[in-house]
C-alpha cells in the first residue's frame, strides 16, 4: 500500500509523456499498489486560468481516480486574486493541499504573499506542496528555463507561520545544509523522487526527523519504478518501509485534521 | 541478467579500490546487477595529467582484481596525451584485464587525434564509450555532444561506438546518433525522465540500446527503473538491461577467457 504524494495529472508542456492520460495513469498507480496519490496539474505550471485548471484537476480525480486521486489545486502568487483560487481550492473542490510552482511563475519565498498564502493554507488545514524543480536545468527548453527555487527564506517564512505544513517536492537537488536548515525550521517535509546516489535514501533518511520523509514518485514525469527501487536500494524494511511509502503521509494528513 | 555499462566510484564506500568494490558488489547483490563495467579513479578529473591517468587505471585494476569476474574495466584515456593514452591502451586492455576505452571531458572526441583510440579499439574488439552532453546550460570546452561522436562515427563506420549519457538531452542525443548504425546509446546518468526508453526503443531499435547507471552518483534505482518501468516487451528489457552488453563485449571477453 503507497501513498504517492507527487504524481501530477495532464500535459507536461514539452512532450507527450506514457501515462500523461488519466485512465493510463490511474492504471499504473493501482497496479503498483498506490492506495492515495496527492496529485497536482502540469498545467499548473504555465496557464493563467488557473480556476479552470483546478476545476480540470478536480473533476478528473473524481472521474478517473475517485478514492485514489486526491487533486493538490495551483496557486499562482502574481495572479490578482489567489486569494480567491485558494478559498475555491479548499470550499468547492475539497482539496486537502495546495501545489506551487515558484520558479516557473517568478515570485519568490520571502514575500508577503508568500506569507499570506502560508497563514490561508494552515487556517484552512492544508497542505502547501512546493516544487523544487521539475526538469533537470541541463534539458530545459532554452526558451523556457526554470532554476531551482531559492528556498533559503523558507526558513524565516515558516518562523512567522510555525504551524504551517509545508512538503517540498523534487528535493533532491537542495543543498543538504539548506535541508537541514529547513527541516529544523518548521514542519517541512520532503519526498523522494529525485534522491539521487547509492546512498541517497539512506543518508535521507539518516538526516531527516522521524516522519518527514514521505514517498513520491513524480510520476508520469518520471518512471514510477524509480522511486519504489529505491526502498530495495536503501534496503529500507519493516515498519520503516511501511512508515515510508503511507505512514508518514497518513500521518502528516491527521496532524492538518 | 544486468549488466551495467556504467559505473564509478565516488558515492561508493571504502577507502581502497578493494574496499570499494567489496562495496559495489554488496549492492549489486542487492539490485540483482550480475556485472558492471567500472572506470575512471577515486575522484574525477576533466583534464588529468599523464600521472593522473596512470593512477585513475591503477584503481580499476586492483579493482577488477578483486571483482571475482563481475567487475570488468574500461582504461581512461585523454586526447590529450596521446602517446600516454596509447601506452596506457597496451598496458591495460591489450596486455591486461581491461575491455574497452572510456573518454570523457578532456578534449572533444571529433578531434583526429581519437582515430588512434579508435582504431586500437578496433584491433582489440575493446568497447568504445566517450562521454557526451548537449547542455542547455553549456558544455564544458572539452565536452563531445552527440554531434562530435557523430562525426567520429561517421570516420569509423565499421567500429562499435557508445554514445555515453545519449547526450542527456535524449531526445537530441537519439536523434543525433539515428543514422548511424554503428553508434549504441547508454541510458545512464540522467533523470529517470519517463518516454526516454521507448523512445530509444522507438528510433533505433532495442538492439542499440544500453542501460547504464552512472552509480554510485546515481542510484542504481533510479536508473534501473528507466528499464522496469518502460512500456516494453520483455524481450526488448533483456536486450537492454544486459544482453547487448554481453554481445557486445563476447569476442573480448572471450579473448581474455573472462566470460
Amino acid at each position: 500500500m503507497i501513498a504517492d504524494t507527487n504524481v501530477t495529472l495532464s500535459r507536461w508542456p514539452f512532450r507527450r509523456v506514457p501515462g500523461d492520460e488519466p485512465e493510463v495513469l490511474v492504471a499504473k498507480l493501482r497496479s503498483q499498489s498506490v492506495t492515495e496519490a496527492w496529485t497536482g496539474s502540469f498545467d499548473g505550471l504555465l496557464h493563467e486560468d488557473i480556476g479552470g485548471v483546478n476545476e480540470r484537476l478536480a473533476s478528473d480525480c473524481r472521474k478517473y481516480g475517485a478514492g485514489l486521486l486526491k487533486p493538490f489545486g495551483s496557486i499562482n502568487l502574481r495572479l490578482p486574486d489567489w486569494q480567491d483560487d485558494v478559498r475555491r481550492c479548499h470550499e468547492r473542490f475539497s482539496m486537502r493541499g495546495l501545489r506551487l510552482h515558484p520558479n516557473y511563475q517568478g515570485y519568490g519565498l520571502g514575500g508577503a504573499p508568500f506569507i499570506e498564502l502560508l497563514e490561508m493554507a494552515t487556517e484552512r488545514k492544508m497542505l502547501v506542496q512546493i516544487a523544487a524543480v521539475m526538469e533537470d536545468e541541463r534539458t530545459q527548453n532554452p526558451l523556457v528555463r526554470a532554476p531551482l527555487v531559492n528556498f533559503a527564506p523558507l526558513a524565516a517564512a515558516l518562523k512567522r507561520v510555525p504551524e504551517a505544513r509545508v512538503q517540498i517536492l523534487n528535493s533532491g537537488r537542495l543543498a543538504p545544509q539548506l535541508r537541514q536548515s529547513l527541516l529544523a525550521a518548521g514542519h517541512v517535509y520532503l519526498d523522494i523522487a529525485m534522491v539521487e546516489g547509492v546512498y541517497g535514501l539512506v543518508r535521507l533518511l539518516e538526516a531527516s526527523p522521524a516522519g518527514r520523509v514521505l514517498f513520491g514518485s513524480y510520476y508520469p514525469l518520471f518512471y514510477l519504478e524509480s522511486a519504489t527501487l529505491k526502498l530495495q536500494e536503501a534496503g529500507v524494511e519493516g515498519a520503516a518501509r511501511e512508515a515510508l511509502l503511507s505512514g508518514n503521509a497518513r500521518a502528516l494528513m491527521a496532524a492538518l485534521q | 541478467m544486468i549488466w551495467d555499462l556504467h559505473c564509478h566510484f565516488p558515492g561508493f564506500g571504502g577507502r581502497t579500490p578493494e574496499e570499494a568494490v567489496e562495496d559495489m558488489l554488496r549492492l549489486a547483490d542487492r539490485m540483482r546487477i550480475e556485472r558492471f563495467l567500472l572506470y575512471m579513479g577515486e575522484r574525477f578529473l576533466h583534464d588529468p595529467t599523464e600521472a593522473e591517468l596512470r593512477e585513475q587505471n591503477d584503481w580499476v585494476l586492483r579493482a577488477v582484481a578483486r571483482g571475482r569476474n563481475r567487475v570488468h574495466g574500461l582504461v581512461y584515456l585523454s586526447p590529450a596525451h596521446m602517446r600516454t593514452s596509447l601506452a596506457e591502451f597496451d598496458r591495460c586492455v591489450r596486455d591486461g584485464p581491461m575491455v574497452g576505452v572510456k573518454l570523457w571531458v578532456a578534449r572533444r572526441c571529433r578531434e583526429p587525434e581519437v582515430d588512434a583510440i579508435v582504431e586500437r579499439c578496433a584491433a582489440q574488439r575493446a568497447l568504445f564509450f566517450q562521454h557526451t552532453w548537449a547542455k542547455t546550460t553549456g558544455n564544458l570546452p572539452g565536452e563531445s555532444s552527440p554531434n562530435d561522436l557523430a562525426e567520429l562515427a561517421r570516420r569509423h563506420p565499421g567500429v562499435p561506438l557508445v554514445c555515453g549519457h545519449t547526450g542527456g538531452n535524449w531526445t537530441l542525443g537519439i536523434r543525433t546518433v539515428r543514422s548511424l548504425p554503428n553508434v549504441s546509446v547508454d541510458l545512464a546518468g540522467s533523470d529517470p525522465t519517463n518516454g526516454f526508453v521507448e523512445m530509444a526503443v522507438r528510433e533505433l531499435g532495442a538492439d542499440r540500446v544500453l542501460w547504464g547507471s552512472d552509480a554510485g552518483g546515481r542510484s542504481w534505482a533510479s536508473q534501473l527503473g528507466k528499464v522496469m518501468g518502460a512500456d516494453l516487451p520483455e524481450e526488448d528489457k533483456f536486450k537492454i538491461l544486459g544482453g547487448n552488453l554481453k554481445r557486445l563485449l563476447t569476442p573480448i571477453l572471450t579473448a581474455k577467457n573472462l566470460l
